[in-house]
């Protein structure tokens, strides 16, 4: 049986985020890329009302809520801007790995401040020569007496400037490739931590993206996640929650470029018609249309094998990568049917082709998926 | 205070409406639906006027369990207890009200909320009917609340002012548009609305319905509106208003 209706509760969740999101985000997300501004209050706000942080479990007093539901707040969240929704989910994603391999002590040490006050987080996997290849990253972690110490570089960590927490990939030893790898907990405050000035991006330009350097920074045992050797296997499992999220994200874009192309299409008018009557047009937002609903049942699909406990990396990967690609389609075509106007920033959708572009590129580019399913099969 | 608040599931004021094949209601189903943005602003109301203190909000609706997600919407904003009325009836003005009376008389509030009218049928009849029902006051069109003790102060749209009454409690308050703005409820509360008691009665437990003796004879769409014209200047403009709008001599 396959059953492809929203429950009464997940139909709720989304009309609650629709509303929020046209209340707060969407009217803003113009200005916000003019002007590079940060969203922080607007950000507070949708703590405020419950739409951060919902991986962390109810044990902790956190929402535990499944990753399909989250999936559908999301679509709603990056209908509004997905630069917004960019530092709204790098919460998920930063404490996803808390939520993976931490003990229960851990659980209520660093996930339980997030559901008490406002909080930001960032995951800090990448590194100046460790993107696509994560497993090569140079960040060490040295074991002295109670404390680790942590020396490295991060780069594009969304959230940077203003989290108050870390998740923090780095390497026990080095020789032993991925399995070196290790997860620590690294709060904002602790000695040795510079952050960048934040990147000058072409889209998401609201989303804070910066360097970090960690100069012997020095965080007690119970900072390390999972156990020294274990971060990779945590890393690998946060990318299935994480890559159907920014999937669903890309769905949310496509879905905006096609709507806002649909009502210019009824309102345009060439040779004494909508232009949408026009069957070239017609034809695209057709394609626009049914390839939206493709990317949103392979998103929705991923991340129902990942609540299932089911192996989900091919169909994360399939998500991810057919998701971005269409979205970037999608809005590329939305600027082609706005013509001219579409070029300009009077209208969304070229803020919507420049935003599209990153989603192709972050939380693993569109050819590192591929890179993913083609190892799957040919296993 | 305990405060019972009726809500209608209405379609979504954005939503396209049509009249139905046999012309004699709108075309149900296939659109968004809603709390009724009047009986909305009145749990809004009611949430205010209890202000977190002591009391229970009562939210009912009339129908059957396809109001359940409007009434857990009423739960999520706030409201402690949510009534579903099952009956077959079609819903009119003299079908709900000694429902909604019945349910008054077991309940004892303190006072009943709710909205002006719903967006669909817009009779704007159940508040008025209700007060005269229970021989409550009634104060209609809300505006503004102050409730002081057991004393009511209510200020009322009117056609082309207002005017302020005041009543003892118990008492029956119709809201109106400029009442309030009601809240979003959080993403938790909806999570817990679940949780909270939700009773089903069937309308013989509240002494049966009787059908309305009012038949819909025939629905019809307002007539559409003629595209506007740009006149050249106002010697035009006063031609056109005098030959063919002919509202001036």
């Amino acid at each position: 049986m396959i059953a492809f209706g929203l429950t009464e509760d997940q139909l709720e969740y989304q009309r609650m985020a629709r509303q929020f999101i046209a209340q707060n985000v969407t009217p803003n997300a113009g200005h916000w890329d003019e002007t590079g501004h940060f969203p922080k209050d607007e950000i507070r706000s949708a703590w405020e009302n419950g739409l951060l942080n919902l991986c962390i479990p109810d044990s902790v007093g956190g929402a535990g809520m499944p990753l399909v539901d989250t999936l559908i707040i999301s679509e709603e969240i990056s209908y509004g801007c997905v630069g917004y929704s960019t530092s709204c989910m790098a919460n998920e994603l930063a404490l996803t790995p808390v939520v993976i391999g931490a003990d229960e002590d851990q659980k209520r040490k660093f996930l339980k401040p997030f559901v008490d006050e406002f909080k930001l987080a960032a995951f800090c996997l990448s590194e100046p020569g460790a993107g696509s290849d994560a497993a090569s990253l140079r960040t060490t972690a040295k074991r002295e007496g109670d404390e680790w110490v942590i020396n490295g570089q991060k780069q594009w960590i969304t959230n940077a400037t203003h989290a108050d927490f870390y998740t923090v990939f780095a390497t026990v030893d080095r020789e032993a490739g991925h399995r070196g790898i290790t997860l620590f907990a690294v709060p904002r405050n602790t000695p040795g931590i510079t952050i960048a000035p934040h990147e000058n991006k072409m889209g998401q330009r609201c989303s804070d993206t910066a360097p970090i350097s960690f100069d012997n920074v020095r965080v007690p045992a119970d900072h390390c996640i999972g156990g020294p050797g274990n971060g990779w296997k945590i890393a690998m499992r946060t990318l299935d929650f994480s890559r159907p999220l920014v999937a669903m994200s890309a769905v949310g874009v496509a879905r905006r470029a096609l709507e806002e192309s649909i009502k210019y299409a009824k309102e345009r008018k060439t040779f004494g018609k909508p232009i949408g009557q026009h069957q070239a047009i017609g034809f695209m937002l057709s394609d626009m249309a049914a390839k939206t609903q493709a990317a949103r049942l392979l998103a929705l699909e991923a991340a129902w094998r990942t609540d299932q406990g089911l192996p989900a990396n091919k169909e994360a990967s399939f998500a991810k990568a057919m998701c971005a690609d269409w979205c970037m389609e999608i809005c590329t075509d939305a600027v082609q049917i706005f013509g001219g106007y579409g070029y300009t920033k009077e209208y969304p959708v070229e803020k919507l082709m420049r935003d599209a572009k990153l989603i192709q590129i972050y939380e693993g580019t569109s050819q590192i998926q591929r890179v993913v399913i083609s190892r799957e099969l040919m296993r | 205070m305990k405060i019972i608040v009726p809500i209608a599931r209405t379609e979504d004021y954005n939503a396209r409406i049509v009249v139905n094949k046999d012309g004699d209601d709108i075309e149900r189903g296939g659109v968004a639906m809603v709390i009724n943005p009047f009986d909305e602003i009145a749990v809004e109301e009611a949430l205010r006027i209890l202000d977190g203190g002591d009391g229970e909000i009562i939210v009912v609706s009339i129908g059957g369990d396809e109001a359940a997600p409007e009434l857990r919407r009423a739960l999520a904003m706030g409201a402690h207890r949510a009534v579903q009325i099952n009956t077959e009836a079609k819903l009119m003005p003299e079908v709900i009200t000694p429902l909604l009376g019945a349910l008054v008389e077991r309940e004892q509030p303190d006072l009943v909320v709710m909205g002006k009218q719903s967006i669909d049928g817009d009779s704007g009849q159940v508040a008025q009917r209700l007060a005269q029902r229970l021989n409550w006051p009634q104060a209609t069109f809300a505006y503004e609340v102050k409730i002081e003790g057991k004393t009511v102060t209510v200020g009322c749209e009117m056609d082309g002012g207002t005017e302020t009454v005041a009543f003892d409690l118990p008492g029956v308050i119709s809201t109106d548009l400029r009442l309030n703005e009601p809240r979003l409820p959080k993403l938790p509360d909806i999570m817990k609305a679940k949780k909270k008691p939700y009773d089903v009665i069937s309308d013989d437990e509240l002494g049966g319905v009787a059908e309305s003796p009012i038949k819909v004879l025939s629905m019809a769409p307002p007539p559409e509106r003629q595209a506007g014209q740009i006149v050249a200047d106002v010697d035009a403009l006063i031609a056109k208003l005098r030959d063919e709008a002919k509202v001036l001599a």
